[in-house]
């Protein structure tokens, strides 16, 4: 066991709520106070985003450190883009030795999405043997390159996985492949189709996964019709449904984020009944403030004492 | 084989600014094969330079002679007898045979008229893709086939990640998704139980293990 | 038919316009030409199937390379005209001359043949 509040929850059979906490793009502490305060009192757990869409940003590392004075339980995000074994195996001995007791292994977008696409990523390990690599440092007290950890990280280890990208056939496989490296919990991509995530699920308990990891469905408010077609159409491995679309187009464009949340709260409920989930995970993108909104709506507050 | 593009002529314009005399040197390997820098190429860069120093009236006088091979010195030897009639050599072979020329003929300015981009395929004439960075350990057989190194935009050793879409990479629509090629091809040679193992952390020894890498075959060594 | 075109149009035979490659129409640039036309078979009239579409992709490309030289990419064009079509051939010597001489002679003429170009251009 670790310290996580999650895994605590978790543990308790608590259906958990996480959001998540974009740095800034400076190296203003105030700015990522003013977002946790949005969700205090709101989560169990707070991602802190790694470079996300490899935009340079405050280091999730040192936003952890904030929040976690804050009082949250941090959830330290961490991309293999950017850094070799090296650097990621000191980061979470780091990242331990300062109290953060989760951490979410990503491989991160590519760099040319980003502002700088001229750099030159790294992707020493990838987001499978990253998982593998905390594992083996807190379970074994051992680094990749066989040397001993004194002071193990007790770490609680989660992943990301998209259920409604491709070859969907081995997408639960993979998770498999996560649980095996040592996946704790697993946070999905956002979803709209619960048509297709409920297959995706299906797969997961065929295999039993969902009780060796627990399994926290992602949901991200639509603002708009617009975003919705953005969504759709230009962010990759994205399933968003015709009917959510026209649904929104269906209501005057001053509505149409209010019935955006509306979907949002009704989708939580819905996914709350899927066998297996265990927590959601609010991604309200640049939309903090709306966090604690959709969690009542949901159904989801107050949160147990931390 | 080894492909690249050749430099646009304002970058070699500039480069041999200085210079009335040059020797622009093909390479009847790769380069030839890949349409960069062979005996056609040279012809078509030394009748572009001529035109254009045509147009800013300074006379530039070119030789073109293109080499069986840029990476042997047999080969690049028989440029001595008139190399030294030239300011300067414009190679257009790859970055291994532009520098072995340069390291053949220390004295002699040596400019590259190539940028070396990857070892890869013909995938239909006038196509080339890439397949291989010479990581120095292979996994083909583990991988279907298909090298997730040379062939994913993050080089997954367990892919695919959350942005394969139909088939293709979220990097480039044009770009197929290595992973989902793995994957079709395992199932097509009934090895699909082999995605269930996870690929440990790559030991990248044989790939950077510090300086250029060599390969010796002490039986065909003449010492 | 005794038609007439301008005598400034050189004429060089080749078995096929895919035999004109970057190299020979960059040279005859070098030689102090001020532009070139490939005349070749209609499309689908091709002897040997697909020579006229190979010659009409490479004088894309040739365009790419005047461009980069600096000269205009219009001094190389492609022409389709039927072997037995006589009045097509008059038509577009008459076409291309005229583009030729409105873009001017070539910059890249060397300065003697630029004296003889004023002539020419100004006849």
């Amino acid at each position: 066991m670790t310290q996580s509040n999650i895994e605590r929850l978790l543990e308790k059979g608590v259906f958990v709520v996480t959001s998540e906490c974009g740095p800034p793009k400076g190296a203003d502490a105030e700015a990522v106070r003013k977002k946790g305060s949005l969700l205090k009192g709101v989560v169990d757990a707070v991602n802190v985003t790694d470079n996300q869409t490899s935009v340079v940003r405050m280091s999730s590392f040192a936003s952890c450190l904030i929040l976690k004075e804050m009082g949250f339980d941090p959830i330290l995000q961490m991309v293999c883009r950017d850094r070799n074994r090296i650097a990621i195996q000191s980061d979470i001995l780091g990242a331990a030795a300062h109290g953060i007791n989760n951490i979410l292994c990503l491989s991160g977008d590519h760099q040319s999405f980003g502002d700088h696409p001229g750099g030159k990523n790294v992707f020493d390990i990838d987001s499978m043997q990253l998982i593998q690599t905390v594992r083996t440092m807190r379970d074994e007290g051992r680094l990749i390159g066989g040397e001993e950890v004194k002071g193990r990280p007790n770490l609680f280890i989660g992943a990301a996985e998209n259920p409604f990208a491709d070859p969907f056939e081995i997408r639960a496989m993979r998770l498999g492949k996560k649980v095996k490296a040592g996946c704790q919990f697993l946070q999905t991509q956002c979803i709209y189709n619960l048509e297709k995530f409920g297959k995706w699920m299906e797969m997961v308990r065929e295999r039993g996964l969902h009780e060796k990891c627990a399994i926290l469905a992602g949901v991200t408010p639509l603002k708009s019709a617009g975003m919705a077609r953005y969504m759709k159409t230009s962010v990759p491995g994205m399933d968003v449904p015709d009917e959510l679309i026209d649904r929104l187009k269906g209501v005057p464009k001053e509505k149409q984020a209010e019935e955006g949340i509306k979907i949002c709260v009704e989708m939580i409920q819905q996914l709350k009944e899927v066998p297996g989930v265990r927590g959601v995970h609010i991604m309200a993108i640049e939309w903090e403030e709306k966090v604690a909104e959709i969690a009542k709506a949901a159904g989801l507050s107050p949160r147990p004492e931390a | 084989m080894i492909v690249g593009n050749r430099k646009p002529l304002e970058e070699i314009q500039e480069m041999i600014k200085p210079y009335k005399k040059i020797l622009i040197l093909g390479c009847r390997e790769c380069i030839t094969v890949c349409a960069a820098g062979g005996e056609r190429e040279v012809a078509v860069l030394a009748s572009e330079l001529k035109l254009s120093r045509t147009k800013e009236g300074r006379e530039i006088e070119i030789k073109e002679f293109t080499l069986e091979r840029q990476c042997d010195y047999e080969y690049i030897d028989q440029i001595k007898p008139f190399v030294d009639e030239y300011e300067a050599v414009v190679s257009m072979a790859c970055g291994a045979g532009i520098q072995y020329t340069a390291e053949r003929f220390p004295q002699k300015i040596v400019l590259p008229a190539i940028n070396t981009t990857f070892l890869g395929v013909t995938l239909e004439q006038g196509v080339w893709s890439e397949r291989c960075q010479g990581c120095g350990d292979c996994v083909l057989h583990l991988t279907g086939g298909i090298c997730p190194v040379a062939r994913c935009a993050k080089s997954l050793f367990n892919g695919p990640c959350g942005g394969s879409s139909n088939g293709k990479c979220e990097v480039n629509k044009d770009t197929d998704c290595a992973w989902q090629l793995i994957v079709d091809r395992l199932k097509t040679l009934g090895q699909l139980d082999r995605y269930e193992d996870i690929i440990p952390a790559k030991d990248w020894k044989p790939s950077r293990e510090g300086g250029p890498r060599v390969r010796i075959r002490e039986d065909l060594r003449l010492d | 038919m005794r038609l007439s075109y301008p005598t400034n149009v050189k004429i060089i035979k080749v078995p096929c316009t895919g035999r004109v490659d970057a190299v020979t129409v960059l040279k005859s640039f070098e030689s102090g030409v001020d532009g070139v036309y490939l005349a070749g078979c209609e499309i689908g009239d091709c002897h040997f199937i697909k020579g006229n579409i190979r010659a009409k992709k490479r004088v894309v490309y040739m365009k790419e390379l005047l461009k980069e030289v600096g000269l205009e990419p219009e001094r190389v064009e492609m022409y389709h005209i039927a072997t037995s079509d006589g009045p097509r051939f008059a038509q577009v010597a008459k076409e291309m001359t005229e583009k030729i001489r409105a873009l001017g002679p070539s910059p890249v003429r060397g300065p003697e043949k630029t004296e003889e170009a004023k002539e020419v251009f100004e006849a």
